[in-house]
């Protein structure tokens, strides 16, 4: 009686930005581990670790390091979940050797406060309740930094653009783009 | 300001769990935690309002021992336990409030414990809109009582009568010596109190509420944005290895052989295998996805033929009994006096859940007992599922649920708990398992694929009279006709749920399960219909509707939309939908261009208009609006799981297409009061119109039936090309 008309789909093409990748092959497991010391400044500390230089700079900061607030979400640079700052610029740490870092300057969300102050993108995340289940938020945080550090005083559509590939599934968009905004009003085209 | 415990810690030293406790053994539990503390249990002692969902809609094997429990603590803060857990929806903010209000003591002093099977309440699960219209009732029960119970403990204190006494932000003072007066704190101090009161009181009407009802920014949100905020995948224990599983290519494969050698011979790898379960274990994550990538494994691949395209003359083919969801008259007869009948057939692919958190869990076994950390929306669950597969009583087993990064319905199934208990247990090590995204679009139990078919008429004057509608695998929720139609019948043709071996791969619950792909059929019929009928849709929906409420947010959206009346196609883009979820009414408008050449569907504007009663925290429930009108335009535009002989396509944000910053509309929203009515649900509502909308509003602009769901710019391209 009724007959289904059932279309081709057609797989979006997408062009994705994709971060650098330093050839880390987790699979080739034949490559010889390199322990190295590596020496970076993380949180405005200096820290020496000695680490197979090509672990991915995520797992050696949740694991080794103990600092969990860049989370794992799609292990492909696709998400936006594992941002960290890298000398001020937000990139995704799944795709990062550790090596990458050496002598460079590492923020994560834990050291974004200073002084117990929060940063003023923190505080308007909050009072624009700019996150529900949170998983995205440090990446979300650190991505507006970055964006703020490049661009103070980004038009709305600038925040759009620039935050477009850190998802979020609770659908806080609405309320990151306010947040942003005011961090930036706040910050008066200064320093993030 | 806000403490949320935390769940490593402060309780490690406790080693002792037990569930399904007695009386006896959880009041000593709580004296253990020192302070003051009232526990308030009802056993046979709740009102008929709170009886009333828990029989219905918990079943009726629900344990009947306790149902919530306050802890008033020597420095006036009190605790509050609760079984559900916080995803983001919000009810670390909202119980905190109704409980406040409840009890008269400062939002401030709440602590909130959740999701924890040693120290909360049993409970089904946090789903379906439930928590604060369901669970609150507790809640609010329980502070009630316990509040009765302190005014007579402090009329002895005081000497005073009880009618005489105030409570007022933690005190209770004499009304006429308001010097006489005494800290909550201190009438519990050192004291476990079980005491209940003769006849409960009556809760507070809202018209006295100073808390409940006023928007709160969400309580966790400072631990979420220093990354305090701990996911099950942040605990760490000593000694913890992380675990990656050999997982087959795709679904219903046969494992023929497999070579483990390499990965033995690795260092600091353990290879575990316990029945079905291959997996290698190493302390760093990285360094166990490594070993998994030297075991070489080869399987017997399935050839069903079933794909994303195959897949609804498949579910035809196998749809089960129907199971009639609401009828009046016979749709038969109602066909006699139409005019004009539409016949249609809707389509929705499956959709997955994708929360940025994939699954992930924490086991630690020790002996005859286990600890388990999960990412789940069902922490008793996964307390019986692991004592079942440990073989181990289910009070020795306990399960503690820390943030969840997003549920969605997809977190209720909770394998990755079973998986991390089973390789604990052999390996002798607490065992993490996180899945990658692969193995969670892998694991997923997606919203099901579905199929409905509508065939309608109106009569002469542009009336409804029969409406016939059949929907397959959605569900029924949402279904239910509310229209003034004197001839319609609503068939089932299965549900949500797994239906076994006709479902390529785990079904379950979605957001509003059933409701977006019920809704979306139900309102693109309904402007095809207004279209024959030469009428504007809004008018065409009025003319049929008798329920205030309904009419009330199809009011409040039109208005704050600025609808002006048109018949449709009008060319403007404009949408509209509505429906009834988780007794919440709730209607939508949208705004959209729809570009010819590219297909690309530009959604500029959408408006949404709720009536879901009372309101706890009108801030949580506008940003539950707004949140699910974003994750909507996903299952509207772009989501759907492409797949192949059991095999996923998608298995990651490049391929499956979640809403982004670029796809965001302007969204205006509208809370309908309705301050007599008791707390509906506010987690999933809004959802529901958003395939409807959508749809209706390409249907608007362009006369192309969109017929299914996702509207990807081809099917959008190729509905233009056979418009009609």
């Amino acid at each position: 009686m009724f007959s289904l008309s059932i279309l081709k789909h057609n797989r979006p093409a997408k062009i994705l930005t994709r971060p650098l990748v330093t050839g880390e092959n987790p699979f080739n497991h034949r490559r010889l581990e390199m322990i190295k010391t590596i020496q970076f400044n993380l949180n405005d500390k200096p820290h020496s670790i000695e680490v197979d230089h090509e672990r991915t700079l995520l797992w050696v900061l949740r694991t080794d390091l103990g600092l969990t607030g860049a989370k794992f979400g799609c292990g492909e640079g696709l998400c936006g979940a594992c941002t960290v700052l890298v000398d001020d610029e937000a990139m995704p740490s799944c795709q990062i050797s550790v090596e990458y870092v050496a002598g460079r300057e590492v923020k994560t969300i834990e050291g974004l406060e200073s002084n117990g102050q929060l940063h003023p993108i923190q505080r308007a995340f909050i009072k624009y309740d700019a996150l529900q289940c949170g998983f995205c938020t440090s990446g979300m945080i650190l991505k507006a930094y970055s964006l703020l550090v490049s661009n103070p005083m980004p038009t709305r559509d600038q925040i759009i653009s620039e935050m477009d590939d850190n998802l979020c599934r609770c659908g806080a968009h609405v309320r990151i783009i306010q947040a942003i905004q005011t961090a930036s009003e706040e910050l008066k085209g200064g320093r993030p | 300001m806000t403490r949320k415990e935390n769940f490593v810690g402060k309780e490690s030293s406790v080693t002792a769990p037990f569930a399904s406790l007695s009386r006896r053994e959880f009041l000593k539990r709580m004296g253990l935690l020192g302070g003051g503390l009232i526990v308030y249990c009802t056993i046979g002692g709740l009102t008929a309002q709170a009886r009333a969902p828990r029989d219905g809609y918990l079943g009726s094997n629900v344990p009947t021992n306790f149902n919530a429990f306050l802890r008033i603590g020597i420095d006036n803060r009190v605790t509050c336990f609760v079984g559900k857990i916080e995803m983001g929806q919000g009810p670390i903010t909202s119980f905190a409030q109704m409980l406040a209000e409840e009890l008269d003591i400062a939002y401030e002093s709440v602590d909130m414990v959740m999701g924890d099977t040693n120290r909360c309440p049993w409970d089904a699960g946090t789903w379906g809109s439930l928590s604060t219209r369901y669970y609150g009732i507790f809640v609010k029960e329980a502070a009630g009582e316990v509040k009765g119970v302190l005014k007579e403990l402090a009329a002895e204190r005081l000497l005073c009568p009880v009618k005489r006494l105030v409570t007022e932000n933690g005190l209770i003072f004499d009304r006429n010596r308001p010097m006489s007066r005494v800290t909550y704190g201190e009438l519990t101090t050192g004291k476990i109190i079980e005491r209940h009161l003769k006849d409960l009181p009556s809760l507070k009407p809202a018209s006295e509420y100073t808390i409940s009802g006023r928007p709160y920014l969400r309580r966790d949100a400072f631990e979420k944005v220093t990354g305090k905020a701990q996911y099950t995948a942040d605990i760490r224990l000593p000694g913890m290895v992380y675990a990656r599983i050999l997982r087959p290519p795709a679904h219903g494969a046969r494992r023929l052989s497999v070579d483990t050698s390499t990965a033995e011979r690795m260092k600091d790898v353990q290879v575990i295998r316990d029945g079905d379960l291959i997996a290698v274990l190493h302390p760093h994550p990285d360094g166990a996805a490594k070993a998994l990538g030297s075991i070489k494994a080869n399987f017997d691949l399935p050839d069903t033929g079933i794909n994303d395209q195959t897949i609804f003359n498949h579910l035809l083919a196998n749809a089960p009994e129907p199971v009639v969801a609401s009828e009046a008259g016979n749709p038969k007869e109602g066909e006699k006096k139409a005019a004009s009948i539409i016949e249609e057939t809707y389509l929705n692919s499956y959709v997955s859940h994708a929360p940025m958190e994939p699954h992930a869990a924490m086991a630690s076994v020790d002996g005859n007992k286990a600890m388990v950390w999960a990412s789940t929306q069902t922490p008793f669950n996964v307390q019986s599922l692991v004592a079942q597969t440990l073989g181990l009583p289910v009070e020795n087993v306990r399960v503690m649920v820390p943030f969840v990064g997003g549920g969605f319905g997809g977190k209720s199934a909770s394998v990755q708990a079973i998986e991390a208990a089973r390789l604990a247990k052999r390996s002798g090590n607490p065992v993490m398992v996180n899945w990658t995204r692969e193995e969670e679009f892998f694991f997923d139990t997606f919203r099901p694929a579905a199929v409905v078919k509508i065939r309608s008429g109106i009569d002469g004057a542009g009336r409804m009279s029969f409406w016939d509608y059949q929907v397959y695998f959605a569900g029924k929720r949402g279904c239910q006709n509310f229209y003034e139609i004197p001839h319609h019948r609503e068939a089932v043709y299965g549900e949500w749920r797994i239906e076994p071996g006709i479902h390529p791969f785990a079904v379950g619950p979605w957001r509003a399960p059933a409701a977006n792909t019920n809704i979306y059929a139900r309102d693109l019929q309904m402007n095809i219909m207004a279209s024959m009928a030469g009428k504007d849709p809004l008018e065409f929906r009025l003319s049929h509707l008798k329920d205030k409420r309904m009419r009330g947010v199809l009011t409040a959206a039109a208005k704050q939309f600025g609808w002006t009346p048109s018949k449709t196609p009008s060319g403007r883009g404009y949408g509209i939908s509505c429906g009834i979820d988780a007794e919440t009414y709730v209607a939508s408008m949208a705004e959209v261009e729809v570009d010819r050449s590219s297909g690309m569907i530009e959604v500029k504007r959408v408006v949404c208009a709720q009536d879901m009663g009372q309101v706890v925290n009108p801030q949580g429930a506008v940003i539950q609006m707004e949140g699910c009108i974003t994750m909507g335009l996903g299952y509207a535009l772009s989501e759907e799981v492409h797949f192949s002989n059991g095999r996923l396509l998608d298995v990651n944000f490049d391929t499956y297409d979640i809403p982004r910053f670029s796809w965001l509309p302007k969204i205006e929203t509208v809370i309908v009061p309705n301050p007599t009515l008791a707390p509906k649900g506010g987690g999933e509502p809004a959802i529901v119109c958003m395939g409807g909308v959508l749809a209706t509003a390409v249907y608007d602009a362009t006369g192309a039936k969109m017929r299914q769901l996702p509207m990807t710019p081809q099917r959008v391209k190729s509905a233009l090309g056979k418009k009609g």
